[in-house]
């Protein structure tokens, strides 16, 4: 069985006399069970030989194959191509990767992400004698580090984090998730240099908890929950002298107080109420969050039954 | 122009053990690569790494045993016995450097069993394991500061007064051509997989490096021995890896029987890949296959040792054949792998020609002969990557550089390049249905079963086929990765090593490994216990041979 596709791609080619991007459809016969990639290999292997993409192994493991498809980072291979196509018969929209920059067609720029890469310094750094055999290690430790190191750095992640589209100094959800991979590897011995440095401007508390990079991981490495994980790390180690440290211990107080996170408070509580400079850098996002009515109410009462919530909170803080 | 001491070609597992090799040892050394490092198809190694490790009980000797049975008797014994040797500090170095194995209960490395192996030595990551070793290396060259050229293309060698002094490569993102000068290259740019449709192999694996060498003068050893993986799906050809069967899973025809108790009553599923491959084409031949399949059943391994060991063959089987071998068996079929064959090297991975080596599945050392063990590939890329590299970084530290080195050799591929870019676009067509039928063609005549009527039909038709290839035009002109005109260049490299695969299989006149021709279906080792070498020549190969090194292990009669 064959299906009738119609791809909308966005193509930009830098080599033309004035460079812009463009769309283009392609009509194409594909078999039933064809990925998305099929699709866009068939255009450029039998029909138009222009389109530029990046792939390689075709069984999501190389990372090569990252785009974005109906807005959405996928990796071509492992999308079936069924799955994408809108059920209205309008065309499957495929665009290069966000947040890197089109270098031609689908084909985005990796420079800044290998940049961010090295900065988090991603070997191993030991101390000590070497041992004659391998070191030893809980199989239970490895087997978690594994979960991601399975992260194949296809930039999907960083295509589609929030923070990286206003603030291009953030390390990124790829780049912090190899940060964990050491901090978390107990052969290593620099855990709280790591943490230190992934304290600063740019580092692992700049992100917001959007999600995204969780969603659209292809390979379950969970690059928020990593970062995460770090923050309870650098707050145990006593990194918390920092914006992104008191936003976390602000928002607890908050929630501990109100038994909701109260939105205005918060980057108050922050920053501080004189820093004007980044009170006002969340401005947009503020008049964005009017657009769509999500702005909080200015004086939140506590929910009903927060004393429970209050008793959560002793309850953790007597376990830590 | 630019100048390095060693230039190594590949960035998969072979090229960075030969650059951290060469650098450790002091001098300049630079890689070339064509996609990002950890793009490199080594990434898609699933299974493991084979090694004897003395504090486990195992010896090397009973491992090179293994490899020299697994090989059919064709691998030189003197190479198998250095590998055997070396792969326990190189499995130790690489869990120093930062690679995740799984550990047994005392936190040592643990191990599964893999085909071909009377003891279980294979040491790995889930299912990842060329990934985890992959991104190590990575990260140590990353830290060496070591040059890499990444996303550059490479063009053609460079032999001046017989020696190899460089190379000609492409900038993909400028589309600029460059010189780069060199007093030694290692070559380490993988297998020819893409030469076969389907294959296991991603769509980079098309053989460059064998051609680039070929053309240059050194000639390419046992190209007919391609290995024909037992377990990959039918739809898209990716591969089911061994580490099931190593696990525990059995193989099973139409009836639910475990066919393999027939052809391979002692080692049954775990046979050699040769021996399994043939017996499940025979079952599909004779009628007791599934829809050309036979079925990989995994189900008594249990969700939790799926999920934890076989995580990531679960979903290529869930994605590229609508099965989850938790609840159901999974259809598989014998696909192209592996190519045995490939540049001859000594072991130290020097090539015929002075300055020019060769690592990786691009060699022919020979450690692997007619067939290759599961987890051997692994092994072959970081032992001879490191000799290669340790090897040239010593011979070119009193070198001088070829004066005779100059932007000419970069202007005369610019020219080439030009030529193909203005061929007229009348009559000419894409690339890919060319390649296409060229996979194909090889996948239907130089399969697990061979004939000679078979093979000259191929040969035939890859000539056909190559005459279209002259002809095939570049849609795209223009300068900025120009993806077209890559491939067009890879499918000329293609060509190169079809053919010789093709003179290669038909100059073999017996069956050995995984060279099993149903017209002489008996190894012959009064004639053809030697090496088919293949020399380039205006008028196609020219053949030699070369006697097989033989040190402890004389030729028996090989059953599992
Ligand atoms: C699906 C699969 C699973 C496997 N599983 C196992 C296993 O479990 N155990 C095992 O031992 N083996 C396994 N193998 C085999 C093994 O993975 C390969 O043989 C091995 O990784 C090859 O490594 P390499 O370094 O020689 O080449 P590769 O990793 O293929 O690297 C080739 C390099 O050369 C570069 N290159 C090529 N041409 C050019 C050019 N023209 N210009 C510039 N650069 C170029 C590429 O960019 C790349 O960096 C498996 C193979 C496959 C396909
Ligand atoms: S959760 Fe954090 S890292 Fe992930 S996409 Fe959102 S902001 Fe980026
Ligand atoms: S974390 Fe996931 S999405 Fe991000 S680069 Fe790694 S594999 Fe891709
Ligand atoms: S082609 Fe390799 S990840 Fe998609």
């Amino acid at each position: 069985m064959t299906m009738d596709v119609t791809l909308n791609v966005k193509r930009y080619n830098p080599d033309a006399a004035k460079p812009a991007s463009y769309n283009q459809e392609y009509r194409i016969d594909l078999e039933d069970g064809s990925s998305l990639l099929d699709g866009l290999i068939k255009v450029r292997e039998e029909m138009d030989g222009t389109l530029a993409l990046r792939c390689s192994c075709r069984s999501a493991i190389c990372g090569s194959c990252a785009m974005r498809v109906n807005g959405r980072a996928v990796l071509a291979c492992n999308t079936k191509m069924k799955d994408v196509m809108p059920k209205d018969g309008s065309p499957v929209k495929v665009e290069p990767a966000g947040n890197m920059g089109v270098v031609k067609d689908l084909i985005v720029n990796f420079d800044v992400f290998w940049g961010k890469i090295k900065a988090v310094k991603p070997w191993l750094q030991p101390e000590g004698p070497v041992p004659q055999g391998e070191y030893l290690a809980p199989n239970e430790a490895m087997l978690h580090l594994a979960g991601v190191m399975g992260c194949i750095m296809c930039g999907a992640c960083v295509s589609d984090c929030t923070v990286l589209e206003v603030d291009k100094n953030f390390l990124g959800p790829a780049a912090l998730a190899k940060a964990y991979r050491f901090v978390g590897d107990p052969r290593d011995a620099h855990e709280k240099d790591r943490l230190k440095d992934l304290t600063k401007y740019g580092g692992m508390w700049d992100c917001t908890r959007c999600m995204q990079c969780v969603q659209v991981c292809p390979k379950g490495v969970d690059p928020m929950g990593r970062i995460m994980k770090m923050r309870d790390k650098a707050l145990a180690a006593g990194y918390n002298n920092t914006y992104g440290a008191r936003h976390a211990l602000a928002f607890t107080d908050l929630v501990r107080h109100g038994g909701h996170l109260d939105e205005l408070r918060l980057p108050i509580k922050t920053f501080g109420i004189f820093n004007v400079k980044e009170m006002l850098k969340l401005a947009p996002i503020g008049m964005r969050s009017q657009m769509v009515g999500k702005v909080p109410p200015l004086f939140p009462k506590p929910i009903p039954g927060i004393q429970n919530v209050r008793r959560i909170f002793e309850k953790v803080e007597a376990k830590r | 122009m630019f100048d390095h001491d060693v230039l190594v070609i590949g960035a998969g597992l072979a090229g960075m053990r030969a650059a951290l090799a060469a650098s450790q040892a002091g001098v300049n050394v630079a890689v070339v690569t064509k996609v990002f490092p950890v793009r490199s198809h080594s990434n898609a190694a699933q299974g493991g790494i084979n090694a004897a490790l003395t504090d486990r009980g195992d010896k090397w000797e009973d491992h090179a045993y293994d490899t020299v049975k697994g090989s059919d008797y064709l691998g030189d014994q003197d190479a198998i016995e250095i590998m055997c040797k070396e792969a326990g500090s190189e499995i130790i170095n690489m869990e120093h450097m930062g690679t995740i194995f799984n550990r047994d209960a005392e936190g040592k490395l643990g191990v599964r069993a893999f085909g071909g192996q009377r003891q279980a030595r294979t040491f790995f990551v889930a299912d990842f394991t060329g990934q985890a070793l992959l991104y190590v290396l990575h990260e140590q060259v990353m830290k060496s500061g070591v040059r890499v050229y990444e996303e550059w293309f490479v063009l053609s060698l460079i032999v001046e007064g017989g020696e190899c002094c460089g190379a000609v490569v492409m900038e993909m993102k400028t589309g600029e051509v460059h010189t780069i000068r060199a007093k030694a290259v290692i070559m380490a740019t993988g297998g020819i997989g893409r030469v076969f449709e389907p294959s296991t192999n991603a769509l980079i694996c098309t053989g460059d490096g064998m051609a680039l060498a070929y053309r240059a003068g050194a000639p390419l050893m046992d190209m007919e021995m391609i290995q024909y993986h037992p377990t990959t799906l039918k739809s898209n050809g990716a591969l089911m890896s061994e580490a099931a069967r190593g696990e525990g899973a059995y193989l099973i025809n139409k009836d639910g029987d475990r066919f393999m108790k027939r052809y391979a009553p002692n080692m049954m599923e775990l046979a050699s890949r040769d021996v399994v491959s043939r017996s499940e084409q025979t079952e599909i031949n004779e009628g007791r296959g599934v829809n050309g399949c036979v079925l990989l059943d995994c189900r008594h391994l249990g969700e939790k040792l799926i999920k934890e060991k076989l995580g990531q063959i679960r979903q290529l089987g869930i994605d590229f054949a609508n099965a989850d071998m938790i609840k159901e068996p999974v259809p598989v079929r014998p696909g192209m792998h592996y190519v045995m064959g490939g540049i001859r090297t000594n072991y130290d991975g020097l090539t015929s020609i002075p300055g020019l080596y060769a690592a990786g599945e691009t060699a022919c050392v020979s450690v692997h002969g007619g067939n290759r063990l599961g987890a051997n590939s692994l092994l072959d890329t970081l032992v001879f990557g490191k000799r290669s590299g340790q090897h040239a970084a010593a011979g070119v530290k009193s070198k001088q550089h070829a004066a005779g080195v100059t932007d000419a050799y970069s202007e005369a591929e610019k020219k080439k390049i030009q030529a193909i870019l203005d061929r007229p676009a009348d009559g000419g067509e894409l690339f890919g249905k060319v390649r296409q039928e060229l996979g194909e063609t090889m996948n239907k005549y130089l399969a697990v079963f061979r004939d000679q009527q078979g093979m000259e039909t191929a040969q035939r038709k890859v000539k056909e086929l190559r005459m279209r290839y002259e002809k095939v035009i570049v849609h795209d002109k223009g300068r900025t990765f120009n993806t077209n005109l890559i491939f067009t260049l890879e499918l000329g490299f293609m060509f190169d090593c079809a053919e010789t695969v093709i003179v290669g299989a038909l100059e073999r006149k017996e069956s050995r490994g995984a060279h099993t021709r149903t017209d002489m279906p008996k190894r012959d080792d009064a004639n053809w216990l030697k090496h088919v070498v293949q020399f380039r020549t205006p008028e196609g190969p020219r053949i030699e041979d070369q006697p097989v090194k033989i040190t402890q292990w004389q030729p028996q009669v090989r059953s599992y």
